[in-house]
């Protein structure tokens, strides 16, 4: 479930940009993102896991001659090792910060919000969060001392000990998923914003708004609002596609349920109900979760 | 009253017409545009050129053993070579292999009138539909054998690309019927049947095909009775199939509810029943509607036949693993997927090229 999760953010993420990038003005970038898009969205999925892990990171080298990233990362055929941060004492001050940026955000968007409309001033509401939201956790942090260590990963023996360790298994999943969600996002993307008119453009230019707040607050919301119902679409897609985790033997629901509890047991049909019925309750629980947010954005007509 | 003469008409500025004209508006139009397109060329320049000497310029073509990969830098295209038979029939036994080639040549031959623009419609149809009747049967008859004194060749022996495109088509023909009858259920007034079609779509749709394939691979047999013993090919077939005609109801429903009321009643009123008010007025508009998804639907199948492998079948994607796991050619993955990849991305891209082809030729609409 962690891969899903992960791949959703990242090929959200990514297909945004090139989404995005296949409207742009620019010739190059437009085309590059056209190839990109019709590249992966035309190859099987089990195909690219296989090929990124059979192909890229299981010719990794060994331990002792692994890749390595400014001496801090890692790459060998036993996965990537990553810098893996310990929190000391004093580091819940900085969570504390910034719990205390959000709510300071949140009071800070309904005053802006009052004031515009009284006064029809606006704020700098963005960049006053953004603010915000880094400036109060750095302070406490460089308050309170730097409660925070990386913990390098090193050779010791046959293998590296310490830091954060990603298992091929898991990057090749990763790295499959995102990057064939991710066409298929860019996709939507293109066509929700095409689908605003270019009327709108224009009316909202009319008005003396800039093109960033164009972008904001007249093309976005209409083109989410038809975004939204086939990006549920493909999240749902990429949850069920992660069970493809199981033909690379990445211990993932399949591979718990179908594999070892299978083994244990030996009820098959049951194991693989359960299995079923896993999927089946995340499935109908995100689509009720989309709805709901796609009802809120949805146009209400009379 | 003195004529003034009209001043000469200026040549356009140099920089908004031809070769110079073009650069100035889609690449360097502003100063972000310049950064973007300086960025897309310092990217293309770390990926074209070493991928053109890996695949091409310091590749191996000939020779037949892995040997002569060994000077060369580049990708080993001697491993395909070999193995090319292999990929494309499976294990189907090469003497017999003519057979396969016949049933292409049968489908090619038969398919080419519908492709006639000059043939008239009606006859379209009617040739379509009788090619879809007879085809798989006489396809049935090459492949398997058994009949006319052709030798019988087992299914689990058939493979490759060819069982690739057997379980696609077979899968493709069976599900858009089905599919269609799904979205009839799913919208129909009788509420037992929307509920069993609502029930049926929502079901297919909520799990992963994998635990589909594992389900009619595991599980099918124990519901029949003992003794009945169907093949593998035949339960994966079916999961397939009922599957995606799930994914295709979805789609169809979709057309079925942009049709205006004002066509059903249009058909009540000229005394056409159910059955004849679906077949000639709703579903000829419905299904062009939304060719897209039909043909998105029909590629994610043919995608998602490469899945077969996790049970056992061998199909283009599980032979071209199984070759690159071969002892004697170790080490040549990254050629072996490429390819796979190649014909993949072929046949998927034919088909969505061939899609909006068809939109634009269906399009009956006003264009502005």
């Amino acid at each position: 479930m962690l891969v899903s999760a992960l791949g959703i953010v990242f090929a959200t993420l990514l297909g945004f940009i090139v989404g995005i990038a296949r409207l742009s003005k620019n010739w190059l970038v437009a085309k590059l993102a056209l190839v990109y898009i019709e590249t992966f969205r035309n190859i099987p999925l089990l195909l690219q896991i296989f090929f990124w892990y059979f192909a890229v990171l299981r010719a990794a080298p060994s331990p002792r001659q692994s890749l390595s990233l400014g001496e801090v990362a890692f790459l060998n055929i036993r996965g990537l090792y990553l810098p893996a941060p310990q929190f000391q004492p004093g580091f819940g001050w900085v969570l504390a910060a910034f719990g205390l940026a959000l709510v300071l955000i949140a009071i800070l968007v309904h005053w802006s919000r009052r004031r515009q409309a009284k006064t029809g001033q606006p704020f700098p509401t963005l960049s006053a969060s953004l603010a915000l939201l880094l400036g109060l956790p750095l302070a406490t942090f460089w308050l309170a001392g730097s409660p925070l260590v990386w913990q390098v990963p090193e050779l010791r023996g046959f293998n590296f000990q310490g830091g954060l360790v990603i298992i091929p298994e898991m990057a090749s999943l990763l790295l499959a998923l995102s990057i064939y969600t991710a066409a298929f996002i860019a996709e939507i993307v293109r066509a929700g914003i095409q689908a605003v008119s270019h009327g709108q453009t224009e009316a909202s230019f009319s008005l003396g708004l800039n093109s960033s707040l164009t972008l904001r607050l007249i093309i976005l919301p209409q083109a989410l609002r038809v975004i939204i119902p086939p990006l549920t679409n493909q999240y749902l897609n990429l949850i069920k596609n992660s069970s493809l985790a199981a033909a690379i033997g990445y211990p993932d629901l399949v591979a718990a349920f179908a594999g070892t509890v299978l083994n244990q047991t030996g009820q098959a049909i049951e194991c693989i109900a359960i299995t079923m019925a896993v999927y089946l309750t995340i499935s109908l629980l995100i689509s009720l979760l989309m709805n709901w947010y796609n009802r809120r954005v949805a146009l209400v007509e009379r | 009253m003195a004529e003034t003469p009209l001043s000469r008409a200026e040549p356009p500025p140099a920089s908004t017409i031809g070769a110079f004209g073009w650069l100035h508006r889609n690449l360097f139009s502003s100063p972000f545009n310049i950064a973007l397109t300086v960025l897309a060329s310092y990217l293309l320049y770390l990926t074209i050129p070493p991928l053109l000497h890996w695949a091409l310029l310091d590749a191996t073509w000939s020779g037949d053993s892995r040997e002569a990969c060994q000077a060369n830098g580049g990708a080993c295209w001697v491993f395909i070579r070999v193995n090319f038979e292999q990929f494309m029939y499976g294990f189907y036994p090469e003497a017999q292999r003519w057979r396969v080639n016949t049933a292409l040549l049968l489908l090619i031959l038969g398919a080419a009138p519908l492709f006639v623009r000059a043939m008239p419609n009606k006859l379209k149809v009617r040739w379509g539909l009788g090619l879809l009747l007879i085809y798989p049967l006489v396809a049935f008859v090459l492949f398997k054998g058994g009949l006319f004194g052709l030798r019988i060749v087992d299914t689990s022996r058939w493979g490759g690309l060819l069982l690739t495109l057997i379980i696609a088509g077979v899968g493709m023909t069976a599900a858009l019927p089905l599919g269609v009858l799904l979205a009839l259920g799913r919208r129909s007034q009788m509420p037992a049947i929307q509920a069993l079609c609502t029930i049926f779509i929502e079901l297919w749709r909520g799990v992963p095909l994998i635990t589909v394939l594992f389900m009619s691979s595991v599980m099918l047999p124990l519901f029949l009775p003992a003794g009945v013993n169907f093949d593998k090919l035949l339960r994966a077939l079916i999961g397939v199939t009922l599957f995606q005609s799930a994914y295709m109801a979805e789609v169809v429903r979709g057309g079925l509810q942009a049709i205006p009321k004002g066509q059903f009643e249009a058909a009540a009123a000229l005394g056409l029943g159910y059955w004849k008010t679906m077949a000639l007025i709703v579903l000829p508009q419905a299904l062009k509607l939304v060719i897209p998804g039909i043909v998105n639907t029909f590629i994610a199948l043919f995608k998602d036949t490469s899945l077969v492998l996790i049970i056992g079948l061998f199909d283009l994607m599980n032979i071209v693993h199984n070759a690159t796991t071969n002892p004697a050619w170790l080490g040549f993955s990254t050629e072996g997927y490429a390819f796979a990849a190649a014909v993949y991305w072929l046949f998927c891209f034919s088909m969505s090229r061939y899609s909006q082809n068809l939109e634009k030729r269906l399009y009956t609409g006003h264009k502005r």
